[in-house]
């Protein structure tokens, strides 16, 4: 099998270098923080809420990903399993949100790295099918053991009190914390991936042989982009349980990982603001089909085929590619 | 009756051959996947929609055209093959010039598609289909008591696995195919049509997987979701066997069922991660995988 560290072979966003942000992108940012302040008076908070979550869950699996070049199919054991941690950790040992989230973070950082450790020996679709294989291990240890609930998972979770001053049960003071953590965590990606750092990943998923040659411990490298992936799609799981009060099996099962892939894969992976977009799709587009019960997994099958046959920039690697600018 | 360390022999050998059982599956299963990925080089992602598949079929068949246990057997792997053959030639056949994840990609979306409609059609529940007549009652072996079905499976698997192997090395086509995984080019200069051999190739093992499907029916309900948890664990069978060699993937299949089985008595807790647990040394130790070559 001659194929390299995981070429996937879309036109990718060139990087604009690791001096400061350009000025097309401020813009974007301040668009989208501008939506993101108004959109909890004109839209279900909760609903906005989820969407965020689901936003920076994409762009942590897109680090990985379209910036990393490696295929993770197993992102859900991350992100569910932060979410039984904040969970617990709110609920049984009291914690305000936002050690809770910390603490769930901190668990999916420390699963990334146990699991990452073992997959990066193994590259391409392997990769993928080990990633998937550990998350289910994670899905199963969840169905047994006893602080996870089983099939009931953890309910009523205390939203709790922001340092323990403000009160987080009101859904609009929850939702400015959740668009807080959010943008952060947005942030801190845009960062990562145009540092140096970054630009040794793009080195290593466009052509990984020659960075090994270059002398780059490549290994390092890619273990490293899989801890920061699963650490903040660990954020993302552990408030998305803080503000839906549950922690529940269907996080940490394989579907949830197909769900990340697809909105990546329907925004464009390997762009910044793609996975955003698609997140916010494939949210919208679940709660109105949720109705329709099994129509939402055909709808997300035939989106898949859709975007593999015909876009596989996706929404932003097209619009990108016609205004010639790296989105 | 003798007792191995506390454990009955009834328990004991009833457990084994529930792991051998679902070892014929996982044999069947990633034979198939390795077949595919030899000559595709993409990871059938529908294969369990597949599989699914051909327990449903086998039951339409029953209940709608009256076809027995026995014309199934036949006709399910052919019906479904030719799905396989319509899907390659209408979407995977598009994207080998692309990197392999988009073929994962997209049979994932495939089967997410597949095992929708079917849950959407006859819901979660599941649906009995007998067991042959032929095959009901079962044998007193004096150490434990064999249902015949089950028996039947466990030699049919063996059977079909073996006469794959057999036609994969020992026969001029299957020497096409295997020069085919090698140099696609070159044996196409020698006059082979190799998109049609890929197409087959592609059948076939949706073939496979449906035939482990029907084998399947009677033993568990026929169920839109019985696919999809067990195609997991044929993914981590194959990377712990790797996928150089056809009879190491047979090998694997059943061995990993047997393990699987004996964890079931000694260790109930630990039957559903164990195999992803020997996936992680297997990682650790070899990480090509047992029977695998490193690429």
């Amino acid at each position: 099998m001659a194929t390299q560290a995981s070429p996937l072979d879309t036109p990718r966003a060139a990087s604009p270098g690791t001096a400061g942000m350009p000025v097309l992108h401020m813009v974007i940012f301040a668009g989208l923080l501008v939506l993101g302040l108004i959109a909890p008076y004109v839209l279900y908070p909760v609903f906005v809420m989820k969407v965020l979550c689901f936003a920076l869950f994409a762009c942590a699996f897109n680090l990985l990903l379209g910036f990393g070049g490696l295929l993770s199919f197993g992102h859900a054991a991350y992100f569910g399993g932060a979410s039984y941690v904040s969970a617990h950790a709110a609920k049984i040992w009291g914690l305000s949100p936002e050690l809770a989230i910390l603490a769930g973070t901190g668990a999916a950082a420390v699963l990334g790295l146990a699991i990452g450790s073992l997959a990066i020996r193994r590259q391409g679709i392997y990769f993928a099918m080990v990633t998937l294989a550990f998350a289910q291990m994670v899905f199963f240890f969840s169905v047994q053991a006893p602080f996870t609930g089983g099939e009931d998972g953890i309910q009523s979770v205390p939203r709790g009190h922001l340092f323990g001053l403000i009160s987080m049960a009101p859904d609009r003071n929850l939702y400015f914390f959740v668009l807080a953590v959010v943008s952060i965590g947005l942030l801190v990606i845009y960062r990562i991936i145009h540092s140096p750092f970054g630009q040794v990943l793009k080195g290593i998923r466009d052509n990984e042989p020659r960075m090994i040659s270059l002398g780059y411990r490549t290994r390092r490298y890619k273990l490293a982009v899989f801890v920061l992936s699963a650490a903040l799609a660990g954020t993302a799981g552990a408030t998305k349980a803080i503000v839906f009060q549950l922690a529940s099996l269907t996080d940490v099962y394989w579907t949830m990982s197909g769900e990340v892939v697809l909105m990546t894969l329907l925004g464009g992976m390997g762009t910044v603001f793609g996975p955003i977009l698609g997140a916010a799709v494939i949210v919208t587009m679940q709660n109105y089909l949720a109705t329709f019960g099994d129509w939402v997994t055909i709808g997300q099958g035939i989106i898949f085929v859709v975007a593999v046959m015909l876009f596989r920039e996706g929404i932003v690697g097209v619009l990108a590619r016609i205004i010639k600018r790296p989105l | 009756m003798f007792e191995l360390l506390g454990i009955p022999p009834q328990a004991l050998f009833g457990q084994l051959l529930l792991g051998l059982i679902n070892g014929s599956f996982y044999a069947l299963l990633s034979l198939g996947l390795a077949i595919i990925f030899g000559l595709l080089n993409i990871i059938n992602f529908t294969h369990g929609a597949q599989y699914m598949m051909g327990a449903f079929v086998a039951w339409m068949l029953l209940n709608y055209a009256g076809v027995p246990y026995w014309g199934a057997l036949f006709l399910v792997p052919v019906i479904v093959g030719a799905t396989g053959v319509v899907l390659e030639r209408v979407f995977i056949s598009r994207l080998y010039h692309l990197d392999h994840l988009y073929g994962l990609l997209l049979t994932f979306g495939l089967a997410l598609i597949i095992t929708g409609i079917f849950r959407n059609q006859y819901g979660i529940s599941g649906l009995p289909y007998a067991m042959p007549k032929q095959l009901t009652g079962g044998q007193n072996l004096g150490f434990m008591f064999l249902p015949n079905y089950r028996g039947w499976v466990v030699v049919v698997s063996v059977v079909v696995c073996l006469a794959t192997w057999f036609v994969i090395e020992k026969t001029r086509l299957g020497a096409y195919l295997r020069a085919a995984t090698e140099n696609p080019t070159m044996v196409g200069a020698f006059g082979i049509n190799v998109p049609r051999l890929i197409t087959l190739t592609y059948g076939f093992g949706v073939g496979l997987a449906a035939f482990a499907g029907v084998l399947a029916a009677p033993i568990y309900s026929v169920n839109p979701n019985m696919g999809a948890d067990v195609i997991i664990v044929v993914f981590a069978v194959v990377v712990i066997g790797g996928m150089g060699s056809i009879l190491g993937s047979i090998l694997t299949g059943f061995g990993l069922g047997l393990v699987e089985g004996l964890t079931r008595v000694f260790y109930p807790e630990g039957s559903a991660v164990v195999i992803f647990v020997i996936m992680a040394i297997v990682l650790l130790v070899k990480p090509a995988g047992l029977f695998g070559r490193e690429v």
